[in-house]
């Protein structure tokens, strides 16, 4: 037996739609083989870590509250990807900007304004932005590898970040906990509705993706991005600057992270502290994948990866399985998601033996 | 001896680099990226500390950690070569998952005090004053290292074999045309990377620190793909750069104990820092960079039929 790929005369927009439910379904249908190996009764644990939090209206707020930073993060990374700059360190410039953001409230923490919460969201795109510019530099001017610099600097941001809330920016009246000072009323991002905790961070999210979308759809910009994404050559011949393109793409992303950064610690978390992220940064990876690289798919991907931290959350509490079966579960998918993604370009033939055939996504 | 025990432990940290990248450098070589070494090295660490725990063999523990790390890479094998999916992102999936895997299939084994492979000293030789402790009285994993730099020099530039892995990284439409069987061999490339990791991660929780502790990789495995890099491909520079980062790493874990005043998580940011200097450095030279990088690096191939 053996697989052998045939090219399809163009894409096929049936199955650029279907393949990322197709790559959901079998993500639920491992994860219920999963859960039955584990032990526990596949149908309750689907029905506690996927259907469950959706039924009540504050865990639905959480959702909003997850989802915020993920798509956030996601908007971003895609522009990025889809021209080939391959920013996978945004955990950092997320941590970054949520350093740069709290600068006025854990500093000059007796300032009442309300101009402070837009000076926040402000230095917290900037100080993502700034974060991002490193690995654009090295890029650009001295072509390096962006994969490997911007992850290195997501271990470097967390440490300083560490070392930041431990000895500088330590609550003096905090008990020694390692963790800054509370930010003042005007520094905390309001909810946006009066029924739950969640907080204006989605509405920017939302805001992000449809205003990229828009960007990669009618603007020129968005067309210099597809172009030297797709071939750098093409692009030059256009006279469109790939290295100007680093820059933009790398700053884009970094900003949306710092602001994701920034808008979580301000709206959820009220203070700085050593940990801020349950690899926001990294599962907007698989957040933007799973959109396809798309502004408006990525809003829904990153409910369902928002949802599979809920999830866990509530699967831990429920049935009493790790909360480590989130991190399996986005592995999952995002493994799906690709390979699921083949069906776009190709059509896949299983040969069995002489003249017989099974063939996959023929006729679409 | 405290230039020895210092020594000892810089051998330590850099035999687990050294495997690792010398796996991804012959994954590479065969024009294959596979981004995933950080997962394949924590699923080799976890599988390999679980099966010691259980048989009470840290050798057969070693072996299940290589088993592990070459069976993982087989999935990202599938989707890059077969299914022709996109080499980055898989190789990131590979990361994502590896550390929710071993994460879940670790968590019974937290705190539990493990088993440490034992060194093996090698007769005569291990009585040699100064070098005798340092290089002959060591585990069997620091051998396999040394074996593998050897090993993987001689196969790639003295060996049929290794001239073809280099051919199809070079040139893989070429090579195919020539009749070389493109996917297969790099399958083998991939699946080879994966047990290197996998013997890697076996190090780090059967030698290094006897126990599991979770993410205990730590960016280990992107050290070892930016290791590739820094050694423009080429197997005994891939020796001589582990061993600089780990003494980097050894070199601020002392000075953390001495307590030279500086903040230990500067001094903890070391080698992530000293990782992307030496990439700059590297890749600042744009045509050696050219002449080394497999020229097919990451570029997914599908025959005509």
């Amino acid at each position: 037996m053996r697989i052998e790929l045939e090219r399809r005369p163009g894409m096929s927009g049936f199955f650029a739609i279907v393949s990322p439910l197709v790559a959901l379904a079998l993500t639920v249908i491992f994860g219920g083989l999963m859960f039955a190996l584990l032990g526990k009764d596949p149908v309750d644990a689907l029905f506690s870590f996927f259907i469950e939090p959706l039924l009540e209206v504050w865990s639905l707020h959480e959702l909003a509250i997850k989802a915020a930073p993920l798509i956030l993060i996601a908007v971003g990374l895609s522009v990025a990807y889809r021209s080939n700059n391959w920013n996978i360190g945004a955990e950092g410039q997320f941590t970054i900007g949520a350093i740069t953001g709290s600068f006025l409230p854990v500093v000059f923490y007796e300032w009442h304004s309300p101009l402070l919460l837009p000076l926040m969201m402000i230095l917290g795109m900037v100080g993502g932005a700034l974060y991002a510019a490193i690995p654009a530099l090295l890029k650009a001017r001295f072509n390096t590898n962006e994969i490997l610099t911007s992850l290195m600097l997501v271990y470097i941001a967390q440490l300083f970040l560490d070392w930041l809330v431990r000895g500088l920016w330590r609550d003096p009246a905090g008990y020694n906990f390692p963790q800054s000072r509370s930010f003042v009323t005007e520094g905390v991002l309001p909810e946006m509705l009066s029924s739950g905790r969640a907080h204006w961070g989605f509405a920017f999210a939302i805001i992000a993706a449809v205003g990229v979308w828009f960007m990669m759809r009618y603007m020129l910009k968005g067309f210099q991005v597809v172009v030297l994404g797709q071939s750098e050559r093409a692009g030059r011949f256009a006279g469109f600057s790939s290295r100007g393109m680093i820059w933009f793409s790398m700053l884009f992303s970094g900003a949306l992270a710092g602001l994701a950064g920034i808008s979580e610690v301000s709206g959820s978390i009220g203070h700085l502290q050593p940990s801020i992220s349950p690899g926001y940064g990294f599962t907007a990876i698989i957040v933007a994948f799973l959109g396809r690289l798309n502004p408006l798919g990525i809003i829904a991907s990153g409910l369902v990866l928002a949802l599979t931290y809920l999830g866990g959350e509530g699967a831990q509490l429920s049935i009493g399985v790790s909360d480590k079966v989130t991190r399996v579960f986005q592995g999952l998918l995002l493994f799906f998601v690709l390979s699921c993604d083949t069906l776009i370009h190709y059509r896949i033939k299983v040969v069995l033996g002489k003249g017989r055939a099974l063939i996959a996504g023929a006729g679409r | 001896m405290i230039i020895e025990a210092i020594l000892l432990t810089v051998i330590t940290a850099s035999t687990p680099l050294v495997i690792a990248a010398m796996g991804e450098l012959v994954t590479e070589r065969s024009g294959v990226l596979n981004l995933g070494v950080e997962g394949m090295m924590i699923i080799g660490a976890v599988c390999a500390f679980a099966v010691a725990q259980l048989s009470g063999s840290p050798l057969i523990g070693v072996g299940a950690g290589i088993l592990a790390g070459a069976v993982f890479s087989l999935l990202f094998a599938f989707l890059t070569l077969t299914l022709v999916a996109n080499q980055v992102a898989t190789g990131l999936a590979l990361t994502i998952l590896g550390l929710g895997v071993s994460g879940m299939l670790g968590e019974s084994f937290v705190g539990v005090p493990g088993v440490k492979l034992q060194p093996i000293a090698i007769p005569l030789l291990a009585d040699i004053p100064f070098l005798g402790p340092l290089l002959f009285r060591q585990d069997l994993i620091f051998y396999l290292s040394i074996l593998l730099v050897v090993g993987v020099n001689w196969f790639l530039f003295r060996t049929r074999s290794g001239l073809k892995l280099r051919a199809i990284g070079d040139n893989h439409g070429s090579a195919h045309t020539l009749g070389i069987h493109v996917i297969r061999t790099r399958y083998l490339a991939v699946l080879f990377g994966g047990a290197c990791a996998g013997l890697a991660g076996a190090q780090l929780s059967l030698v290094y620190t006897p126990q599991w502790v979770e993410n205990m990789s730590a960016g280990r495995g992107w050290i070892a793909l930016a290791l590739v890099v820094f050694a423009s491909w080429r197997p005994w520079r891939v020796l001589a750069g582990g061993y600089l980062f780990g003494a980097v790493t050894i070199g601020q874990l002392h000075a953390q104990a001495f307590g030279i005043g500086l903040p230990s998580q500067l001094l903890s940011a070391l080698p992530y820092a000293a990782t992307i200097v030496v990439l700059v450095i590297i890749s600042q030279n744009r045509r050696t960079t050219l002449i080394n990088t497999p020229a097919s690096l990451g570029k997914p191939f599908v025959p005509d039929r």
